[in-house]
C-alpha cells in the first residue's frame, strides 16, 4: 500500500464520516472536504497525531454561495495534504489555527483583507497585505469586487 | 513591566538597511534588541485577483514579474498546475530545459546574496567580486533565453525555446569559470577569520525552531534541516538528477552561507548534468486553450525556498482562482526570533541572510538611438568596455590581472 493510500485508510478508519471524502489526485497530492463543525478534530489529529508539521499556506476562495478555505499540510516535505473547509457566505467565520502553526498568522491576515472571512482568535496586529487606509469592508478577492475609482478610496 | 529604559525605533518602510520596502518595530535596552515586529505588504499589487481576470497564457507572463530573481520559479510553478489539471503530458526534454534554466537561475540567485551578505557586513570587495561572476551566468541566461531577468522560457506544455549544442558548449564553458570561483569562495567563507566570527553565532534559529516557525530553503537547510522540493518532491527533471541536499548544524548567519555557496557546487554539478542527458525530442505540447474544471497544488524550490502556487480551474480559458505563497512570507515569522536578545548592529545581516526577495531592474542590451542631436547607439559589449574603464579611473577597481589569469586559465 502506498504512502498516501494509508493515510487515507487511516484517517477513515479514525474518522468514518469521513469516507469518499480523502482524494488521492496523484502521488504526494492529497485533497479532502471537510465540514466545518468537524474541521478541528481533524486537523489537530493531522498535525500532532501524523505528523503533517509544515503548514504550506492557507487558500482562501469565494465559491459565491460559500468560501472554501484551504489548509495546505505537508508531512516531511513529501506529501501534501490540502484539506478544505466550505463556509456560510453571510457570516464567514473559522477558527485560527497559529496555536499551530505562528507562521499561519500572515495567511489568516489575508482572508480577513482580501475575503472578508473572520478569523477568531487571531491575536490583534497590524493588517496584511493591503494598505492602512484601504476600506475595512472593501475585500477584492471576492467575486462582485469590481475596481472603484480613486475618489472612492481617497 | 515597563522599563523607561526601553528605546522603540522604527525601520522603514524606507531605509537604507532595507533593500525592499518593509517596516520594523524594534524594542531596543542599550544595544540589545528585546522585541521586534515586522510589517509587510507594501509591494502588493493585486496579482492574484488581475489572474482571475486574464487567460492562462496572459498569466504565465503575469506571474512570471511576481519576482525579478526567481521569475522562471514562479513561472515554472503555475505552468506545471495548469499542465496538471489539463493532464498535459510535457515532453521530456522541455523538463530538462526547465531544470537547466532553474539552476541557472539559482546560481545568480546565491551569488546575488553572497554579494549582498558582504556588503550587509562592510566587506564590499566580495561584493564586487560576487556579483561580476554574477554576469558570467546573466550573460548565459541573456544567451539562452534573450533576456537577463523574467526569461519569458515557459509556456503552459513546455519551454518555448531549444537549447542548440552551440549553446550548451558555452553554458559548459561559464560552468568551468564559475566553479573555479565558487571554490576560491568556499575558501573564503571557510577559512577567512574575518567572515567566520562576523557571521557565526549571529541570527541563530534552532532546528526546532525552524521547523515550528515553518522556514523554508538555505534558511531551514542551514539549521539542520533536510528539506528540498527537489529531492522530496520532484518536478521538472529533478527525479533523474544526481545532486546532494545542502545542510548545516550550525543554525546561524554562517550556516546559511556556507549552505548556500556549497549549494551553487551542486548547481553545476547538475547543470552538466541536463546537459549530458538531455533527451532529444519535441520541447512542448498542444495545451487547450480552455482548462477543464480541477485544482491542483504545485510547489518548487525557489532559491530562497519553497514556493507553493494553488491553481482552481472553471472549464473557461480564465483560472478561477491563484493562490502563491512565495517562499519570504514562510520565513518572516523566522526573523523575528533570530533578532531576539541579539545587538541591534546584527540586524541587517540577519534579515539579509534569509535573503528576502527584492525586484531587480532589467537593463537594455542596446540602447535605442532616440533620434536627437549627439545621441548614438552604443552595443553591449563596448558598454561593457566603458563601464570597467569608468571604475578603473575613478573609482581604481581594477581588475586586469585576475582578468587575465582566469582568460589563461580557460583559454577565452
Amino acid at each position: 500500500m502506498s504512502a498516501e493510500e494509508s493515510i487515507k485508510q487511516e484517517l477513515e478508519n479514525k474518522f468514518p464520516f469521513f469516507k469518499d471524502a480523502v482524494v488521492i489526485k496523484r502521488p504526494r497530492r492529497i485533497f479532502a472536504d471537510i465540514p466545518q463543525e468537524r474541521f478541528l478534530d481533524v486537523f489537530n489529529y493531522l498535525v500532532r497525531d501524523m505528523q503533517f508539521a509544515h503548514l504550506c499556506t492557507i487558500t482562501g476562495m469565494d465559491e459565491t454561495e460559500t468560501f472554501g478555505v484551504i489548509y495546505h499540510l505537508s508531512r516531511d516535505g513529501v506529501v501534501v495534504f490540502s484539506l478544505r473547509v466550505h463556509i456560510s457566505h453571510d457570516n464567514p467565520r473559522i477558527k485560527s489555527v497559529t496555536g499551530y502553526f505562528l507562521e499561519a498568522d500572515a495567511y489568516e491576515r489575508e482572508l480577513e483583507d482580501l475575503l472578508g472571512i473572520k478569523v477568531e482568535g487571531l491575536a490583534p496586529g497590524q493588517r496584511y497585505p493591503l494598505p492602512d487606509n484601504w476600506p475595512k469592508d472593501d475585500h477584492p478577492l471576492r467575486k462582485d469586487w469590481k475596481l472603484k475609482s480613486e475618489e472612492d478610496h481617497a | 513591566m515597563h522599563n523607561s529604559q526601553d528605546v522603540k525605533v522604527p525601520f522603514g518602510p524606507q531605509h537604507p538597511a532595507l533593500k525592499e520596502p518593509e517596516s520594523f518595530l524594534v524594542t531596543l535596552r542599550g544595544e540589545k534588541i528585546t522585541a521586534s515586529s515586522v510589517k509587510i505588504g507594501y509591494n502588493h499589487r493585486g496579482i492574484e485577483k488581475a489572474c482571475e481576470e486574464r487567460t492562462y497564457i496572459q498569466d504565465l507572463y503575469l506571474i512570471e514579474r511576481i519576482c525579478g530573481i526567481c521569475s522562471h520559479s514562479h513561472a515554472t510553478a503555475f505552468a506545471q498546475a495548469v499542465e496538471e489539471i489539463a493532464g498535459l503530458e510535457v515532453p521530456k526534454r522541455a523538463l530538462y530545459i526547465r531544470s537547466l534554466i532553474g539552476e541557472l537561475e539559482r546560481v545568480h540567485s546565491h551569488l546575488l546574496w553572497l554579494g549582498v551578505a558582504g556588503h550587509e557586513i562592510g566587506f564590499d570587495t566580495l561584493l564586487m567580486y560576487t556579483w561580476r561572476d554574477r554576469e558570467v551566468v546573466m550573460d548565459i541566461l541573456s544567451l539562452l533565453t534573450g533576456n537577463r531577468v523574467n526569461y519569458g522560457m515557459n509556456t503552459i506544455g513546455g519551454v518555448r525555446r531549444d537549447i542548440t549544442p552551440a549553446q550548451a558548449k558555452e553554458v559548459l564553458k561559464a560552468v568551468d569559470i564559475l566553479e573555479e570561483r565558487t571554490k576560491y569562495y568556499i575558501k573564503i567563507a571557510t577559512q577567512e577569520t574575518t567572515i567566520i566570527d562576523r557571521l557565526s553565532g549571529v541570527g541563530v534559529l534552532s532546528k526546532k525552531d525552524a521547523i515550528s516557525l515553518g522556514a523554508v530553503g538555505p534558511t531551514a537547510r542551514a539549521s539542520g534541516v533536510a528539506r528540498d522540493v527537489r529531492k522530496d518532491d520532484p518536478y521538472a527533471a529533478y527525479g533523474e538528477l544526481d545532486f546532494k541536499v545542502i545542510t548545516a548544524n550550525t543554525c546561524d548567519v554562517y550556516g546559511r552561507t556556507v549552505v548556500r555557496v556549497q549549494e551553487l557546487m551542486e548547481s553545476y554539478k547538475m547543470i552538466r548534468q541536463i546537459l549530458k542527458d538531455m533527451p532529444e525530442g519535441p520541447i512542448t505540447v498542444r495545451a487547450p486553450r480552455k482548462i477543464p474544471a480541477g485544482e491542483a497544488a504545485s510547489r518548487y524550490e525557489a532559491p530562497r525556498g519553497e514556493d507553493f502556487h494553488y491553481v482552481r480551474s472553471n472549464g473557461t480559458e480564465k483560472p478561477d482562482r491563484v493562490k502563491v505563497r512565495a517562499p519570504t512570507l514562510a520565513n518572516v515569522q523566522a526573523v523575528s526570533k533570530m533578532l531576539e536578545d541579539r545587538y541591534l548592529a546584527d540586524m541587517p545581516i540577519v534579515i539579509a541572510a534569509i535573503d528576502p526577495c527584492f525586484s531587480c531592474t532589467d537593463r537594455s542590451i542596446v540602447i535605442k538611438n532616440s533620434g536627437a542631436k549627439n545621441s548614438k547607439t552604443v552595443p553591449w559589449e563596448v558598454l561593457h568596455v566603458q563601464s570597467i574603464e569608468w571604475y578603473k579611473e575613478r573609482r581604481g577597481i581594477d581588475f586586469s590581472a585576475l582578468n587575465k589569469k582566469y582568460a589563461k586559465a580557460f583559454k577565452i
